[in-house]
């Protein structure tokens, strides 16, 4: 037996993937995954009315409906599965069990978040893989189609509508937005879990911040705005929503991006590390109110 | 450490980091004002036609998701022929998803194409002018959603190519035809034909004769591929029409030209 005892690592990567691992696993037997079938029924059930209408109107519903979807399936997700995770963790007495060993309150933060992300990051990643093969199959069925029905000199036209109707580079970042837009909602909702006093406080809160985060756009515009007529207190208020608030309209990409716009990698790039620096200062203000919480 | 030091501590955190991103943020919304997004314009008026849940469902990032509800709300109306409704549903649709050329596209076909038809064929109107009248102003409603689908969507090519088809088969106004298809050609990924039809409504818009047959003539030397019956057509036409002495015409053959009856002069 080797007598000197293994010095303790402040910051142990290992340590993190245990309690992150750990986490993703207690999330999956919590049988989230559910919500994937939600998913696939939607997709089912909007190829039961995709026949009333044209190529061009199927592509566009399948596009809008699905990236909605996994919009509102992830953010829900990111603000359930982490609303759930300290209140469980201290009614089921774990966490008292992992902070009386040697893990320092921001490794276990670091490892929740990362468990959630890494559930985050798998459901995104299905209901990814579940619209590229219903847009596919639908896109194969309007080549034969239109190869079938249309003149040998107008078909190379046509074909060339419906595969710039179908996939474009585009839909990659907005599906990597959607993912970074929910790991943005899983690092506040645990910020505000550190001080709710129940998980139900901290989904309402949570739910409040995201549509208040949608309109703090408006809010910096009106604040910012030379010559604005309101008050001070208007102005002081509309001053903090900007402050504190993220402005989740440069997260809402989807909507734009299905219409036919497409996003530079520079644009792109720039949203997704504002999207990081949000989901890195809210961890840090959730390890500050979490460090010295009395447990 | 007391409750309120830790509390002023994170709000300081927060305030401080909300002044770093203020700037970041206010540039990267106008980069992307700039690239054609957030261009939809939710007010009370889209509110008051969409209703509260839309209109919060709209601001929460899910405008595709509400536009297309109104959609198929509007293809129903189609089936029952309530014309009226349809616009209305349109005009939400296309102001939640301004940069989606479909809908405005669709919706000023629906309009134009459909709903003028409709108008002709009212049979409990038994006035023909007021029936006339009822068919242009649906013809007017087409054209005025494709140019603001265009104010929208300046980018694109094919808003341009459908305002050109509607001047051109429902107005009768081939010189704004003429310059939809040239406006069309110009964008990048317009369809090859667009410069084609441009320079044939040029050649039916009195007073542009000379440029017509100029564009029509740089067409024909581009090579055999572009010489289809109704350039030849036009070509023929417009070198009689301006009296081209015979050394400099385009001698072209009768049996390359479109049928007598499909000419329109």
């Amino acid at each position: 037996m080797d007598p000197t005892p293994t010095p303790h690592i402040f910051f142990s990567p290992a340590r993190i993937w245990a309690i992150a691992s750990n986490t993703l696993l207690e999330l999956v037997r919590q049988k989230v995954f559910y919500f994937l079938l939600v998913f696939g029924f939607l997709l089912i059930g909007l190829g039961a009315i995709a026949p009333e209408f044209n190529f061009q109107e199927q592509f566009q519903l399948l596009k809008d409906v699905s990236l909605g979807a996994m919009s509102i399936f992830t953010w829900l997700l990111s603000v359930l599965a982490t609303a759930m995770l300290l209140p469980k963790d201290i009614e089921d007495r774990t966490l008292y069990t992992i902070l009386a060993k040697p893990v320092p309150r921001f490794e276990y933060l670091i490892g929740k978040l990362l468990g959630v992300l890494l559930l985050l990051l798998i459901s995104t990643l299905v209901m990814a893989a579940v619209f590229v093969l219903a847009l596919y199959s639908r896109q194969q069925l309007a080549i034969a189609e239109t190869i079938r029905n249309t003149s040998p000199d107008q078909v190379q036209d046509a074909l060339r509508e419906i595969h710039a109707a179908t996939f474009s580079f585009s839909l990659i970042p907005a599906i990597i937005i959607i993912y970074v837009k929910a790991a943005l909602f899983a690092s506040l909702t645990l910020f505000i879990s550190t001080f709710a006093s129940s998980w139900i406080f901290t989904v309402i809160v949570s739910i409040a911040c995201y549509f208040i985060g949608s309109l703090q756009g408006v809010a910096r515009e009106v604040w910012l705005a030379n010559g604005a007529t309101t008050g001070h207190l208007p102005r002081i208020f509309l001053a903090l929503i900007a402050l504190i608030f993220p402005d989740l309209q440069l997260f809402n990409l989807v909507d734009d991006i299905v219409a036919g716009n497409s996003i530079s990698l520079v644009l792109f790039g720039k949203t997704a590390a504002l999207g990081g620096l949000y989901t890195c200062i809210y961890l840090l203000v959730a390890y500050f109110v979490f460090a010295s919480k009395e447990l | 450490m007391s409750g309120w030091f830790r509390f002023a501590a994170v709000a300081g955190i927060l305030l401080l980091f909300g002044a770093v991103r203020i700037p970041i943020e206010t540039r990267l919304n106008a980069e992307y004002r700039a690239a054609f997004f957030h261009g939809a314009k939710l007010n009370l008026g889209l509110r008051q036609q969409i209703g509260q849940l839309g209109f919060l469902a709209a601001l929460g990032g899910f405008r595709a998701a509400v536009a297309d509800g109104l959609w198929i709300q509007a293809h129903i109306d189609w089936m029952n022929t309530e014309w009226g409704k349809m616009l209305f549903l349109f005009n939400s649709v296309t102001a939640l998803q301004p940069r989606n050329i479909m809908f405005w596209d669709v919706a000023a076909w629906h309009m134009a194409y459909n709903a003028s038809v409709a108008a002709m064929d009212d049979r409990t109107q038994p006035r023909l002018a007021l029936r006339l009248r009822h068919q242009h102003e649906y013809f007017l409603i087409g054209k005025d959603l494709l140019e603001r689908g265009i104010a929208n969507n300046p980018d694109r090519y094919k808003l341009y190519e459908s305002l050109g088809t509607l001047l051109r088969d429902k107005l009768q106004d081939h010189c704004g035809a003429a310059a939809a298809y040239a406006s069309a050609a110009r964008l990048p990924d317009a369809m090859t034909y667009e410069k084609r039809f441009a320079a044939y409504e040029l050649s039916r818009c009195p007073g542009h004769e000379r440029e017509a047959y100029n564009e029509l003539l740089r067409l024909y030397r581009l090579g055999e591929k572009e010489w289809l019956p109704t350039l030849l057509s036009r070509l023929k036409y417009l070198q009689e029409k301006l009296n081209i002495p015979l050394s400099q015409r385009v001698n072209i053959p009768e049996n390359q030209l479109p049928p007598q009856h499909f000419r329109d002069n």
